[in-house]
Order: C-alpha cells, then structure tokens, then sequence
C-alpha cells in the first residue's frame, strides 16, 4: 500500500512537470501550428534570471534573494516577455511559413538563448538553494514524499484550473479558443490575431517559468541545459494527446509522467537503464494505434 | 508528349553542378594541404553526406524526420566494430560475437558494413513507421532515436556506454570523403528522378491525387526511407573514421539539429538545397570559428568571446528563413541556365498550408 502511495505521488509530480511543459507547447501550437522547440530554453532562462551573470563556478543569487511572494511573479514576468518578445522579434515573420521552417527557426532561436545564457554564465552547472527545505522528505502513511513532490502536484492543479477558467470563461480565452480550432475563421469574426497569438505566447511563458522554479527547486543546480529534456517529453506528449487539443496534451504528459515511473519499478534490474527506451517504445506504439493522437482536434485532420 | 526529352537529358546538369562545387572543394583541401584545413573539408563532405541522406526522405516525401542520426549512430558504432584492433575490442568491447573479436577489417568493408546495417535497420522501423505521415510520423522517428541512443548509451559490454569508443582507425586523407559525398549526391539525385522518388514527390506535393492515381505511398516511403537510412549510416561511418572516437551523445540532438537546419536552410525540397545549405552554413560556422580564435587585422588582434559564434549562426539561419522561409535555393534544383524552363525543380505551392 505504501509502496503504491510512493509511486502514485512520484507518477503524478513527474506528470506534472510534463504536462506543464506540453501545455506550453501545445497553446502556440494551436495558435499559430509552431512546434515551440524554444520552449526548453525560456525554462532554463527563467531559471538563471535568478542569478548574478558570472561565469564563476559559484552562483550568485541576484533576484532569487527575493521574498517568495516577489520572487514567484518576477519569474513568471520574465518568462512572459522573453516569450511574447521572441514572438515579436521572430515568430511573426514566420506566420505563413510552413511548419519545417517555423521549426527550424524556433530551434535557431533556443540555441541562440542558450549561448546567450553560456556566454554570460559558463556551461558548469551551478547549485542554488531555493526553497530547499521543501525537499525534505516527510512521512505520510508510510510513504516518505517530499512536500515538494505534493506541492508540484497542488500547484500544477491550481495552474490547470486558472487557465481552464480563463480559456472558457473570459472573452480573451474564447477568442483564444477559436483561434486555436479555426484561425482564420476566427479572424474573419473580428479576433485580433496579434493579441491572441501574443497571449498564447505569455501564457506559454508563464507556464515555462512555472516549471523552471519547480524543477530548480527539485535538483538545486541550474544548468543551461535543464530544459532540453523536458521540451522534448513535453513535445512528445502534445502529439500523443493530439495536436492542439490542450486537455490532451495534459492528460499525455500525465500518461508519460506514469509510463516512466511505473517502469521504473516494473523492469527487471538488468533492464532498468534501458527505461526510456521502453518508454519511447511505448509512444511508438501509441503513435501507431492513434496516429492523430488520444483527442485529436477536428482542426488537425487533413482535409482533402 | 513524344519529342518531350526525357528527365534525365532535362536535368543531368543539377548533379554535374553539386559535383563541380564538391570538386572546388576537395582541390582546396590539395592546394592548401594542411592538417587542419583538410579536416575542415572532410566535416563539410561528411555532413554533406548526411544531409544529402536527410534529402532523399525528408525532401522528396515532406515528412520531417528527427530520427535519421539514429541511423548514423549505428553505422558509427558498426565500423567501429569491425575496424578495431582485436586487443582492444577484448579488452573494452566483451560482448561482441567472436567473430567480431577476433577479426579487423579494412575500413572500407566497414563503410560497406555501415551501410548495410543501418539501411535495413531503417527498412525495419520504415516498415512499422511508415504508414504514418505529419508531425506523428516525426515525433515516431524521433522515438526511434530515442530508443536508438538509450540502447546505445547502457548496453555496456558491446557500445561501451557512456564511455567513447576509442581506437577507431583514423583516415587523413580526403579522397575517400570526396568520393563518397560524390556518390551519395548521385544515388539521390538517380533516387529523386527515379519513377519511385517522382511518385513519392508527387504524393509530397498533392497527396489525394497522388494515391488516386495509383502511387503506394507507404511504399515509396519506405523506400526513400531505407536508401536515406543507409546514407546515414555510411555518413556516421566516416565521421567514426574521421575523429577515431565515438560515443552516444554525438548522435542526439545537437547532430540532429544542425543537419536539419542545413537542409532546411539550403531548401529542403531540392538536393541543391542540402549540398549548398551545408557547404554555405558550414563556411559561416568556420569563419565564426577562426573569429572566436582572434584575427589580425591592422596589428591589432580581435577575438569574439566564447559562445557569440553559436549566437551568429543561430540568428544567420532566422535571419535567412525570414527573407527566404523555403530556403537559399527556394527548393530549386540549380541548373544550367538554358534548362531554366524544364520546370524542374520549380517548386508547387504546398497543398495545405496548415497540415505538416
């Protein structure tokens, strides 16, 4: 039982962290089709718009000196403009593109803030103690689980339901929404394409921030490339759960999150090492099984 | 239709031209003859080699492929088997068959070997992979890799791991690059104007008619995918002959990435596009490089600091995708000028906009 407890609470913080991170991906994708291939490296950035630029191997903690209240929305702010400023320095060159080359152009982008972030702070990782207290692991019916990993799990919650408000409730979400399912049609009935693509671009941000500070919290160092892997599940997972469907992409990165836990400890010793490569085996299946994903949009089919 | 010249008689100049700027190429690397400059050379004709294998799929059929360096991981790691001294596999490579072990082959049976291996691994995961089109099917190759370098990077006793694989015999001289960047540019371009690589360019650019009028398209595919797959291979074959170490992480993303903006950079959809997206970005990065090292000029001597060489190709590659979004050649094939109205290589505009 308590075993189980473990593994649901690890199941649901990596799913977290990944469905986080497919939501940021997916909400541009609905908006503009852009695979964001950038997304990884806002993370990264939000996390280093902690610290002092040097290139010593010791950080010094700039902004992340902040009380948490202030220190919270900065990141966010930080993570929203270099999102919305990347989306009016490049992207929207790139609106009739096609997605090869928006891809590529997003990718160029990330590789240009990531040596933007080596030449001001070095490739070493850096430890940074942020909120480490939370770490420490407590006891709850006999599964030891760090109020980090039950933190994760609420805020992620908390994150999904503020944006699930926002995106039915309010006149921005709707038009959001629209776009999303039929862009130019939404247009055509009078949404603004520059506000909306530039919401999404915020709102994506903010969600790349988010899962900086989570995932700085958890590993205490910051590394330029701390992001890469996490985009690249999180992309996985906006595919699976289906193209410009966000409840999807969500649900996917849960579903990856629980995938790899649970092989984690299903897999013989020997066959541990290899873990991610069943995983990466089982999106292969699911690929094959549901090729436009678990809730494809009915913007995603191909018409003829 | 009748006093139409045939295809091949319209655009035998398009492969004769890549040679010639190849050529320019390797009688630098003979004028100049140093260590240095001729290694320079030999990483522009492996990538070209790699690109050109990125072409045959990714350009001829429209589906982004993130998989294909798999590919060149295992035809590294497949000469580096059979080249190696026997006393060095024994000591670090136990799992190898015996046979293996106990034999060393001249690196040219491991180019073909290379081939050989990652071609069919490519038809195995084409045959599963190719019935699938659009961002799944990227996403698919991209799995592919995945699984391809998570095996790559655990099973100890026949990759080494994580350690790189040292003791690779290293080939200095250029020729042999030459001649096998030569010959991939061929095969492409006899795949591209074969009735196989015009069906599958026809289902690229209108897939519904394409398939109504009788092409396989999972078929075609998958046999652009197997031939890329095995220039890949040959690809990652000469690069493992090139530095004599291999290790997993070579083959992840940062290879994937930069082959890909090439292509994308030259004009993915014509094999003028990928030999000239390589040779000109990787003038660029070179230029980059012996800026970041310092120049002379005038006396004085200026370096950029570390890093501002990525930061320049990063925003040299957006900055000619926002002027030219489908390329430097804008998927033309290059010509002699009186073809110019075959209308080959005149790109169609893509059918859908939206799907990718």
């Amino acid at each position: 039982m308590t075993a189980l407890l473990q593994v649901l609470f690890d199941a649901l913080s990596l799913g977290s962290l990944y469905a986080l991170g497919a939501l940021g991906i997916a909400l541009i994708f609905g908006v503009m089709r852009l695979v964001n291939f950038a997304h990884g490296d806002y993370i990264a950035f939000c996390v280093f718009a902690m610290l002092w630029p040097s290139i010593d191997a010791a950080a010094i903690v700039f902004a992340g000196n902040l009380p948490t209240v202030i220190l919270v929305p900065f990141i966010l702010a930080v993570g929203a403009g270099l999102s919305v400023l990347s989306e009016i320095v490049v992207f929207r060159r790139f609106r009739n593109a096609n997605p090869a080359t928006m891809m590529i152009a997003s990718f160029a982008l990330g590789f240009v803030i990531k040596y933007f972030l080596l030449m001001l702070y070095s490739s070493r990782p850096k430890s940074i103690d942020l909120w480490s207290s939370l770490t420490r692991q407590i006891e709850i019916a006999g599964a030891r689980i760090p109020p980090l990993q039950a933190i994760t799990i609420g805020v992620t919650i908390v994150i999904l339901v503020t944006l699930t408000v926002f995106l039915k409730r309010t006149r921005f979400g709707l038009e959001m929404r629209a776009a999303a399912e039929n862009f130019t049609m939404a247009r055509m009935l009078g949404v603004r394409a520059n506000r909306v693509i530039m919401l999404a671009f915020a709102v994506s941000g903010m969600l790349a921030a988010a899962v900086g500070l989570i995932l700085v919290t958890q590993t205490g160092t910051v590394d330029i490339n701390m992001g890469a892997n996490l985009m690249l599940v999180a992309f996985v997972a906006t595919v699976i759960g289906g193209l410009g469907s966000l409840p999807g992409a969500v649900l996917a990165g849960y579903l990856i999150g629980a995938a790899t836990v649970i092989m984690q400890v299903v897999l013989p010793p020997d066959a541990r090492p290899f873990r991610d490569a069943f995983v990466y085996g089982a999106v292969i299946v699911m690929l094959i099984w549901r090729p436009n994903g678990l809730f494809a949009s009915k913007a995603a089919k191909q018409r003829v | 239709m009748a006093d139409r010249p045939s295809i091949l008689a319209r655009t035998w100049t398009t492969p004769v031209i890549l040679i010639v700027i190849l050529g320019v190429l390797q009688l630098a690397a003979l004028a100049v003859g140093s260590g240095p400059f001729n290694q320079t050379i030999i990483e522009i004709f492996i990538r070209v080699v790699l690109v050109v294998g990125l072409f045959v799929f990714i350009g001829n059929s429209g589906v982004i492929s993130f998989g294909h360096i798999g590919f060149t991981c295992l035809g590294a790691y497949m000469t580096a088997w059979l080249t190696m001294l026997p006393a060095i596999k024994k000591s670090k490579l136990k799992g190898l068959p015996d046979i293996i072990l106990d034999n060393k082959l001249a690196y040219g049976w491991g180019l073909l070997a290379a081939v050989i291996f990652a071609g069919l691994a490519a038809y195995a995961a084409g045959k599963v992979l190719m019935r699938l089109s659009g961002i799944a099917a990227s996403i698919a190759t991209f799995a592919v890799l995945a699984v391809i370098i998570q095996v790559y990077s655990n099973w100890d006793s026949v990759t080494g791991a994580q350690s790189s694989v040292v003791g690779i015999p290293i080939v200095r001289v250029v020729w042999p690059y030459f001649l096998c960047a030569i010959a991939v540019v061929l095969v492409a371009y006899a795949h591209q104007i074969s009735r196989s690589g015009l069906a599958l360019r026809a289902a690229r650019d209108e897939a519904t008619a394409a398939s109504a009028s009788g092409v396989n398209i999972p078929r075609e595919r998958l046999i652009a995918f197997t031939i890329s797959g095995g220039i890949m291979g040959l690809g990652g074959a000469l690069f493992a002959h090139s530095v004599g170490v291999v290790t997993p992480d070579t083959f992840y993303l940062g290879l994937t990435f930069i082959t890909l903006s090439m292509l994308v950079v030259g004009g993915m959809n014509s094999l003028s596009g990928a030999v000239l997206g390589v040779v000109i970005l990787s003038i660029i990065i070179q230029l980059l490089r012996w800026m970041e090292k310092g120049v002379d000029i005038g006396g004085a001597s200026f370096a950029l600091p570390l890093g501002v060489q990525e930061i320049a190709i990063g925003v040299v590659m957006i900055v000619i995708l926002m002027y030219r979004p489908s390329g430097l050649t804008k998927n033309r094939e290059l010509v002699w000028p009186s073809n110019k109205l075959s209308g080959w290589g005149k790109p169609k505009a893509p059918a859908d906009g939206k799907t990718v």
